[in-house]
């Protein structure tokens, strides 16, 4: 297969990202329970959103010992592409796959309504099919959105590229009314220094036909894949 | 023995629950609570008399999994019998 989504208890959003990559893209695409160990050397893996382990203690803090996420270690070790979508982000943070952590939105509401993201690095596996400053529409649906890191690893990470979207208004600027959940700087989307794990809160698998209002999302699924 | 483990969000890091339980508070009446911090308190039985060996998995189990070192710290008490 090329694509494998990973099914956690509480996992949500993993039938849409089957749909999206297997109907939409018409890729050969599985699904993984958690306790499931195999995974190939050339598939790319996708994190789902969701409520894994009901959010117990923290978000994605449970997930993070499930006994996928060590085939999942080791091909973040091979270097094989991976994508966590909204609570997928959140496990790959816990998981030190991904730097930063997501906590309670600013206003504590959970937001779900389409937001616009502005693209800050074109030049990733997942951002390639875009320009630097495009803008996308894609639907976010979190509660626990709102990303952390120190200043020294935010400055890092611009440092390498590692943020590639941030929310920004129909006009494409970033400021604090754009910013739906108190982001440290807007940042809604980032990547591992070497470019292959990627994390973002805004879910691409809700934007992959036209019937649900936007294909942007899809764009950044064709890119991840390089169709 | 017994533990507890008190995990509390780092000071440097927003706490959007206690910032909007301090405004509650403040809609009490009372002006003077100028800051609320939100954690979780966590206790814990071990079937263990060893307490160097228990502090150590505390240690562990607090830093590995109660609490997320990028945004939270804790802090761990051992209450023996």
């Amino acid at each position: 297969m090329r694509v494998v989504v990973i099914q956690f208890p509480g996992s949500n959003c993993d039938q849409d990202c089957l749909r999206a990559f297997r109907d939409a893209l018409g890729v050969e695409s599985r699904m993984m329970w958690h306790k499931d160990t195999e995974i190939a050397p050339d598939e790319t893996i996708i994190v789902p959103g969701g409520f894994s382990y009901g959010d117990y203690l923290r978000c994605g803090a449970i997930a993070r010992f499930s006994p996928v996420m060590k085939a999942v270690q080791a091909a973040a070790e091979r270097k094989q592409t991976i994508l966590g979508i909204c609570n997928g982000f959140q496990i790959l943070c816990e998981s030190g796959l991904l730097p930063g952590a997501l906590v309670r939105n600013r206003d504590l509401h959970f937001i779900c309504e389409p937001v616009t993201l502005k693209v800050e690095n074109s030049r990733t596996h997942l951002t390639r099919h875009t320009r630097d400053g495009e803008l996308l529409q894609i639907p976010i649906a979190h509660g626990e959105g709102n990303f952390r890191a120190d200043q020294s690893t935010l400055v890092e990470m611009e440092e390498f590229g590692q943020i590639l979207f941030r929310y920004a208004n129909a006009e494409g600027t970033v400021s604090e009314e754009s910013n739906p959940n108190g982001s440290v700087g807007n940042i809604a989307g980032i990547c591992n220094k070497e470019g292959t794990v990627f994390g973002m809160m805004p879910h691409p698998e809700r934007a992959a036909e036209a019937l649900l209002g936007s294909t942007d999302g899809l764009v950044l699924l064709k890119s991840l894949l390089n169709l | 023995m017994r533990a507890t483990v008190i995990v509390t969000p780092k000071t440097s890091v927003l706490d959007p629950q206690g910032e909007a339980v301090k405004n509650a508070i403040h809609h009490l009446g009372m002006d003077s609570v100028t800051s609320t911090r939100i954690g979780k308190f966590i206790e814990l039985e071990i079937d263990s008399s060893d307490e160097a060996s228990v502090k150590e998995a505390l240690e562990k189990i607090s830093h590995e999994l109660l609490s997320n070192p990028v945004i939270e710290d804790y802090q761990v008490e051992v209450i023996t019998d």
